[in-house]
């Protein structure tokens, strides 16, 4: 055919290619031998720069040439007069450049210019600043131009409002930019800091406790700018439903507080000549200068975790030496210092008494609302309204789900708890891939809300079978429980915090699929343990059984274990102590 | 060039350089046809032209004298062969457009109509650009030329056009009072920054066009602009519509469940679905209504997103809703592209691929009649206004040559309304005066029709800074002015309108009717069958009807042929014709063009690759 442009074929232009590699390579590879013998001669001068600049310039994250020339730098500087070193420097950045638009996330080129933006002696911290606005423009999701952003913000002291307006933009280019919405988590409070005066919302503070940690401050935001804030991220999540970062930036803006350090529960047993100790948090009772005055004397005590297993715990125990407490007709006072923090506990053990205890009668928003946010309920009740305005017209989306349950416990955990556990089940539908994180943590708001009634009716029992858990928590807050009913739940084990329970006497566990009984560590009171129909299925699964002094009673019914041959003969071996064993 | 005939044979002659026949002209060099090109008329691109201001006023001056004698039929039988026929062709443009009115209300002018516009200045100006048509067509239209136009005229104008750079500038307070008019002997003065479309169309980027222009590598000859947003007009008052995530996230107007309602309907659309199917043929308007989306999203839906009226079936505003959401993203927050420097360069790029690959163009130039071999009944040679013979298999032409006796056409003839306005703000004031808004005008009162409006901002080159070019476009009921002045008046300030004030103000308009173009097809006509017309441009807003016919005329001359393949990058061109000088004939060849095509360094390439081409076919 005439008139037909003869183009080469796909294999001649292969073939091409594939010499030019061959080329490409062999020059590269000359060049790094080159730069790696210099370095090893410690040859520091301008054609080990060349060499580094070229090689850099093909493959910008080849960090070992990076220090070279760090190396090669600093040399330099110290040989050449201040002007001279600009001029190299700025050089150095104009290179950068080039390599980031080869790869604008190469690791080593943003390291590398961090390095030369710091030592350039006399740096032009605008030109930074439009280079990142520039590379976010491109994509405003680099990550390492963000780091590369808040260095430059940083050194050359930009206005935090000119950076929040930043954000504004990019936000409003594209919403699904978590680097953006951090970013303004990290603005908005130097920008709109919270009134001091105002108090803090949910926490009152008990009056021996310190004031709120410096972190919680810090975090907070005007209540004005937050309404505008939470504006904005409703219509982010109005828009579109099912972008996260959305929702965690709301997260975020509901706040949570954390809980203060103290000695939360002391108990004494008069009997075992014990005391236990309960933390707001899980602490190192060996490092933190813990101090037992027993009526006015210091006890040299060793404290040991719950459970070896433990380094760090919220429950501690010791043995009070031998003979101090064991007489009945005694009183004794009782107080554990927390030297480190300005913080102590007392207990008095009275006449004819075999045991004592004093606790904070912590609120349950103290205890677990606190967690979820430490926003005033009028606003809690209005972000609930718009979500649940969302929920109705995206009934299926997790996110929103999620977040109304949280906001509803944040509220009146009680008094929506069956709305809870229904919109609990829509999730483990809709998010099949993540059905067990839901029923742990319906789990674990579950039995918050069993704390919180028994609380409320003050006993020590703790009964909450038949509500599909899962898991077990906050087994610090049931130190003193005497009778536990976990019947009929999905729980596969019972973890070391088991043994928190220090003053545990029956338990009752039937149906449930307990494999594990970890947690039934030297449980001094425990007398009864009831686990029909569980998965026990080895002798050593019960070995634990075998540190809790007192177990007279003990339910196997429907275990595999109870197959064994000479399962009776064996368990009376392991477990002396049992009477009356069912089978 | 004008002393040397052309060649007389060719594969492929065409007629008429409007964007099918380009597209053709394209397509066609690019598999290695030879391919003749011309146009009668002193510019390229016909109906889809840009003129600058000046060169629009002549224009407007020639569509207002009265219509030249048809030329005395030459009797070219001399010319026949044994077994031969001629079929005269007749000239283009005589009556494609109609009702042209010009308004001038800038400064100097009086407050009122200045029909054929006769001052001396306007024909000194219509006389300058007549030398400058001249320039153009041996120049044709590159777009750095122009740049370099562009640069010394900022020079001139100390620094007064800032946007012409193509930098969006921060618009200064949309202050009424501190306005600065232009004035009309400003636009005179800098009417050659203007580039004046005739028709108004947009690019849908995932349209055939575009992909046209992507698979063609035709896009690099031309750059683009994104129509930044999209306006509707609603109870007399201008609103953006939200129709990207970014713009539903950042709407003002949308309550929260508006945009939650908004966007789920957009991403439901994209699915069929059985709801929808059951509402196949009734309205769209009624499926919507379903929806309870509210009057808001309703109006932005149907006018905007859809762009259909409110009796449209809803299986086609579905299709539109789909078409229009699946270009979104792809350049940017809307749907559209828009050509710098106008629609008009569009056509030309095609022109240009077809000369890389070895199409001779020729303006003011035409074919004046057929031969037609009785024998089968096909054209086999044209007879150009030279009376030279030219031999050739295949004959495009664009409709405006042929005779209407011979034209069949789907009647009642169904006609365009325009109006062009310069004015001196944005419908819409916004942070950055350089927005590119596509506006959509629901009918004003029952009966009247939709209009379509693009406002285009100095950045696009289209006009000078300080002024924005309008283009209205509707189907016509009435004549434009019938038609497209009552949105004028409503929505600018002219000394019609009243208490516009705020409004901007109409500087200079234009308004002519030009005859739909969707009518036309591309055979079924009167005429032989490897004749194949093109029609002019159509009512619609993107440009799928001038690429289908095109590519339906590509395969009915090859229909082996891939459409518009990918040109190859100049590194794979084996050029082994290199060592191997050609012949003189061929090198006579390569001078004329080089000639014809001055001032475009790549067409230089095209020679080269022509002369390939021949040596090639030496080989065979």
């Amino acid at each position: 055919m005439h008139g037909r442009l003869k183009i080469k074929s796909t294999a001649q232009q292969e073939e091409e290619k594939r010499k030019e590699r061959e080329k490409k390579l062999k020059i590269y590879v000359a060049a790094r031998d080159a730069c790696f013998d210099k370095r090893k001669n410690g040859i520091l001068d301008d054609e080990a720069l060349q060499l580094t600049q070229q090689l850099l310039s093909s493959n910008p994250d080849f960090a070992t040439l990076w220090n070279y020339r760090r190396e090669i730098l600093m040399h330099q500087e110290t040989v050449k007069d201040e002007d001279e070193v600009q001029k190299l420097y700025e050089a150095e950045l104009s290179f950068l450049e080039s390599c980031l638009k080869a790869n604008p996330k190469s690791y080593g080129c943003w390291h590398h210019r961090c390095w030369v933006s710091a030592r350039l002696p006399r740096p032009n911290w605008a030109r930074e600043l439009s280079l990142c606005d520039l590379c976010l423009s491109v994509d405003d999701r680099n990550f390492h131009c963000w780091d590369y952003r808040r260095l430059v913000v940083k050194m050359s002291g930009v206005p935090v409002d000119q950076e929040l307006e930043f954000t504004d933009r990019l936000i409003g280019s594209n919403f699904s930019n978590y680097s953006s919405w951090h970013y303004r988590s990290t603005l908005l409070p130097l920008l709109h800091p919270e009134s001091p005066e105002a108090p803090s919302p949910c926490l009152k503070a008990p009056e021996t406790s310190p004031p709120p940690s410096p972190q919680t401050q810090s975090h907070r935001v005007c209540e004005e700018q937050l309404l505008k804030e939470y504006e904005l991220v409703q219509n982010a999540f109005f828009t579109d439903p099912n972008d996260q970062s959305a929702w965690f930036y709301y997260r975020w803006l509901l706040g949570r507080a954390e809980r203060d350090e103290m000695i939360s529960c002391v108990f004494i047993s008069r009997e075992d000549e014990r005391v236990a100790v309960a933390f707001s948090r899980p602490v190192n009772a060996q490092t933190i200068g813990l101090l037992l005055v027993l009526d006015g004397q210091p006890q040299r005590v060793e404290w040991r975790s719950v459970h070896p297993r433990f380094k760090f715990c919220p429950v501690w125990i010791c043995d009070l030496p031998h003979g101090t407490i064991s007489d009945i007709t005694n009183e004794h006072n009782l107080t554990v210092h927390w030297t480190e923090k300005p913080t102590h506990k007392d207990c008095a053990l009275y006449t004819g008494r075999a045991e004592s205890y004093c606790r904070d009668s912590a609120t349950d928003q103290e205890l677990f609302r606190s967690e979820l946010s430490v926003e005033k309920t009028s606003v809690l009740q209005s972000e609930l309204q718009t979500c649940n305005q969302l929920q109705e017209m995206e009934p299926l989306n997790k996110w929103c789900l999620l977040t109304i349950i949280l906001l509803m416990r944040a509220l009146d955990p009680l008094g929506y708890e069956k709305e809870t556990l229904n919109h609990f089940k829509t999730l483990r539908e809709v998010d099949s891939m993540r059905s067990a994180y839901y029923s742990d943590l319906c789990s674990k708001f579950m039995i918050e809300n069993t704390i919180m009634k028994m609380e409320y009716a003050e006993v020590r029992v703790f009964s909450i079978s038949d509500k599909n858990l899962t898991t077990l928590c906050h087994l610090d807050q049931l130190l003193l429980v005497t009778h536990i009913n976990l019947s009929s739940n999905q729980l596969q084990r019972l973890p070391p915090q088991f043994a928190m329970l220090q003053c545990l006497e029956v338990l009752e566990a039937n149906n449930n699929s307990i494999e594990n009984l970890e947690g039934l560590y030297r449980l001094p009171k425990l007398e009864e343990v009831l686990l029909k129909n569980n998965k026990i299925s080895t002798v050593a699964d019960l070995k634990p059984l075998a540190s809790c002094p007192k177990l007279k009673r003990l339910d196997l019914c429907g275990n595999p274990v109870t197959q064994i041959t000479n399962i009776g003969s064996e368990l009376a071996e392991l477990l002396p102590s049992v009477t009356d064993l069912l089978l | 060039m004008a002393a040397e005939g052309l060649p007389c044979e060719f594969d492929v002659v065409i007629l008429g350089t409007g964007l099918v026949e380009s597209v053709v002209a394209a397509a066609c060099s690019r598999v290695g046809q030879r391919v003749l090109h011309l146009d009668r008329r002193s510019y390229y691109a016909a109906n889809w032209a840009s003129f600058t201001f000046n060169g629009l006023l002549d224009w407007i001056q020639r569509r207002q004298e009265p219509p030249p004698q048809p030329d005395e039929l030459q009797d070219w039988s001399s010319l026949l062969e044994e077994g031969e026929e001629l079929i005269y062709l007749c000239n283009a443009d005589s009556s494609s457009v109609s009702n042209v009115q010009v308004f001038s209300f800038t400064r100097e002018e009086e407050e009122s109509v200045s029909p054929p516009s006769t001052t001396e200045e306007e024909e000194a100006a219509a006389a300058a650009e007549v030398e400058e048509a001249e320039e153009e067509t041996t120049q044709s239209t590159d777009i750095k030329e122009k740049e370099s136009k562009e640069e010394t005229f900022n020079e001139e104008d100390d620094g007064q056009a800032a946007g012409v750079d193509g930098e969006e500038h921060e618009a200064p307070p949309p202050d009424n009072q501190s306005r600065k008019k232009v004035s009309y002997s400003e636009l005179l003065d800098k009417g050659r920054r203007f580039n004046i479309d005739l028709v108004s169309k947009l690019m849908f980027s995932r349209g055939s066009l575009i992909d046209l222009l992507i698979k063609s590598n035709v896009s690099r000859y031309a750059e683009f602009k994104n129509v930044s947003r999209i306006l509707t007009c609603r109870h007399g008052n201008v609103e953006q519509v939200p129709c990207s995530r970014a713009d539903v996230f950042g709407s003002r107007q949308l309550s929260v469940v508006e945009k939650r309602k908004l966007m789920r309907f957009l991403t439901s659309v994209v699915e069929e679905t059985e709801q929808q199917t059951a509402y196949s043929g009734r309205p769209y308007l009624d499926f919507l209504c379903e929806q309870q989306l509210g009057d808001n999203l309703q109006h932005f839906l149907l006018h905007s997103i859809a762009m259909v009226t409110e009796d449209t079936p809803t299986e086609e505003g579905l299709a539109s809703t789909r078409h229009f959401l699946r270009c979104l993203g792809r350049y940017g927050n809307t749907p559209f592209l828009f050509p710098v420097y106008g629609l008009g360069e569009i056509p030309q790029c095609f022109c240009r691929m077809s000369a890389v690959f070895g199409g001779i163009y020729c303006l003011r130039h035409t074919v004046h009649c057929l031969l037609l071999d009785k024998s089968n009944n096909r054209c086999k040679a044209v007879i150009d206004s030279r009376g030279q013979r030219i031999s050739c298999s295949h004959f495009v032409v664009e409709e405006g040559y042929v005779a209407t006796e011979r034209k069949k056409v789907v009647t009642p003839t169904r006609s365009i309304s325009r109006a062009v306005l310069i004015t001196d703000a944005s419908v819409l004031p916004a942070h950055s005066d350089q927005q590119v808004s596509l506006v959509t005008v629901p009918p004003v009162a029952a009966g009247a029709p939709v209009v379509k409006m693009v406002e285009l901002c100095s950045s696009t080159m289209t006009c000078i800074p300080g002024t924005y070019l309008v283009h209205l476009t509707c189907q016509s009921v009435g004549s434009a002015y019938e038609d497209l002045s009552p949105v004028v008046t409503r929505m600018f300030n002219t000394p019609e309108s009243h208490d516009q004030e705020t409004c901007p103000s109409v500087l200079w308009c234009l308004y002519f009717n030009m005859v739909d173009g969707s009518g036309v097809q591309v055979q079924g006509h009167d005429l032989p069958p490897n004749v194949y017309v093109c029609s002019g441009p159509d009512g619609g807003l993107g440009h799928e009807h001038a690429v289908t016919q095109a590519e339906s005329i590509f395969r009915n001359i090859l229909p082996d042929e891939e459409f518009c393949p990918p040109a190859p990058n100049p590194e794979d061109i084996i050029y082994d014709g290199d060592s191997a000088p050609s012949t003189g004939e061929e090198e006579k060849q390569g001078e004329e063009k080089g000639e014809e095509e001055a001032g475009q360094s790549e067409r230089g390439e095209g020679t080269g690759v022509e002369e390939v081409g021949q040596s090639e076919s030496g080989e065979e």
